[in-house]
């Protein structure tokens, strides 16, 4: 595939990893934000090719995962409701809320649909105008715009059964609570391809101006991430933190503005709540005002009683980059991706999922 | 989840186009790429163009990847 396999050429990936070995002198630890670069590193096995002065962390970038108890408990709470038809993205659908999943409801009788975009949710609408239809909004901000643009479709085509759970989350936020929280101490971070995409570098220029931390946004195959990490450690060795961009075929310093133009247009910012780090202020994303009969939370009366954590469970830890999964004592044992206890095993890019298909046993 | 492949426009019809994964032809929207044209690469997530493949940065890094593994 075009723009994707001359990213994997193996002689280029020797000799960029060669050359990081020779400059990196300090020990220092990055973190990769997103659970896509999470599957790429192990994928690849760039975590031993890696030189010994360098640890990689991985981060709370898996929407699936870091998506609170309480507010899947909200999708669940709808899907039972009489002739509401939840849409959901394949993941979502097999994670454990505090009593049930969405698997469990649809399994009971809930009318749950598996889609790939929200367009297809937007169908879903249009094809059953006696039904209620709410897409879960799950995702950052490379998801929001495309949801947003369904709600202008959806007040363009006057359909008026549609609404939107927004659990929609935003990037520099978390990442500014986990460096506050202080936990890692981090020399540098990948910054996510996809997000970028949507709103370019500028927004982390607060990390290297306020933390002095290393920034390089990155693609997803070996050279891109190579070339952020050779980045990372140029910036690092140097004492010169600053936002570079290793991914510069996808992401644009200032992003995608109609994008997020869009986005700004059907959604505000707000505070949310993220599993195993809380409330986070100004990290979510929900409805203006002016489509808040697009909103579920507005639409129906959501009371899905106290949230409870799966017992055992440390994917929090875990999404902050404080554990790894091999510290969890239900790792492999009863969590499996088979029967998965927390989130960060139901998601393919989970932290706990990447780690039990491709670290070994 | 925030995954996106590069795909080919083949065909444009208002905000929808039909772009080539591969030899597999599937529909995206536009909406938040409508300056893309047939012949250029999007980055396409969950059946929309996030955004055009700069092919001219594509080839510079290309080149800087080379220029640094050379320095070596
Ligand atoms: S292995 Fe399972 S139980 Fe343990 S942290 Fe990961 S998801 Fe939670």
């Amino acid at each position: 595939m075009k723009f994707v396999e001359e990213y994997r050429d193996p002689d280029l990936a020797k000799k960029l990893l060669e050359r990081i070995h020779k400059n990196s002198r300090k020990s220092i630890r990055l973190m990769e934000f997103c659970g896509g670069h999470t599957v790429a590193i192990f994928r690849h096995g760039i975590r031993q090719l890696l030189p010994d002065t360098i640890k990689m962390l991985s981060g709370p970038g898996c929407p699936v995962c870091v998506t609170a108890s309480a507010d899947l408990d909200k999708a669940i709470a709808l899907a039972d409701m009489k002739d509401v038809i939840v849409a959901s993205f394949g993941d979502m659908v097999r994670v454990p809320g505090s009593y049930s999943s969405l698997q469990k409801a649809k399994a009971d009788g809930a009318d749950i649909r598996i889609v790939y975009s929200v367009q297809d949710a937007l169908a879903i609408a249009s094809e059953n105008p006696g039904k209620q239809v709410v897409f879960v909004g799950i995702g950052f901000e490379t998801t929001a715009p495309t949801v947003a643009a369904s709600v202008l479709q959806a007040q363009t085509e006057e359909i008026v059964n549609y609404s939107i759970l927004s659990l929609h989350k935003i990037c520099p936020p978390v990442m500014k609570a986990i460096l506050d929280l202080g936990e890692v101490n981090l020399s540098g971070i990948i910054c996510p391809g996809h997000v970028s995409a949507i709103i370019g570098s500028h927004p982390y220029q607060f990390i290297p101006d306020h933390y002095g931390i290393a920034c390089a946004v990155s693609g997803f195959e070996p050279l891109d991430i190579l070339l952020a990490v050779d980045m990372l450690v140029g910036q690092i060795e140097s004492g010169q933190p600053r936002v570079e961009i290793a991914y510069r075929r996808g992401v644009k310093p200032e992003g995608n503005t109609q994008a997020v133009k869009l986005m700004e247009s059907v959604f505000e910012v707000s505070d949310a709540n993220w599993r195993g780090i809380g409330a986070i202020p100004a990290s979510g994303l929900r409805l203006r005002g002016e489509y808040g009969k697009y909103d579920a939370e507005k639409r129906f009366e959501i009371e899905p009683g106290p949230a409870i954590e799966p017992k055992g469970c440390i994917c929090g830890s875990i999404l902050r980059g404080v554990s790894t999964p091999l510290e969890c004592r239900l790792f492999r044992r009863t969590c499996t991706p088979e029967s998965p206890v927390g989130p960060c095993m139901v998601s393919s890019e989970g932290t706990c999922a990447t780690y039990y298909y491709y670290q070994g046993s | 989840m925030c995954l996106a492949i590069p795909a080919l426009i083949k065909t444009i019809n208002g905000q929808q186009a039909e772009v080539d994964i591969e030899g597999v032809t599937r529909g995206v929207s536009l909406q938040l790429t409508p300056e893309a044209r047939v012949g250029d690469y999007v980055l396409l997530h969950t059946g929309y163009a996030i955004s055009i493949i700069d092919e001219a940065e594509a080839e510079e890094t290309m080149k800087l990847l080379k220029e640094l593994s050379e320095a070596n």
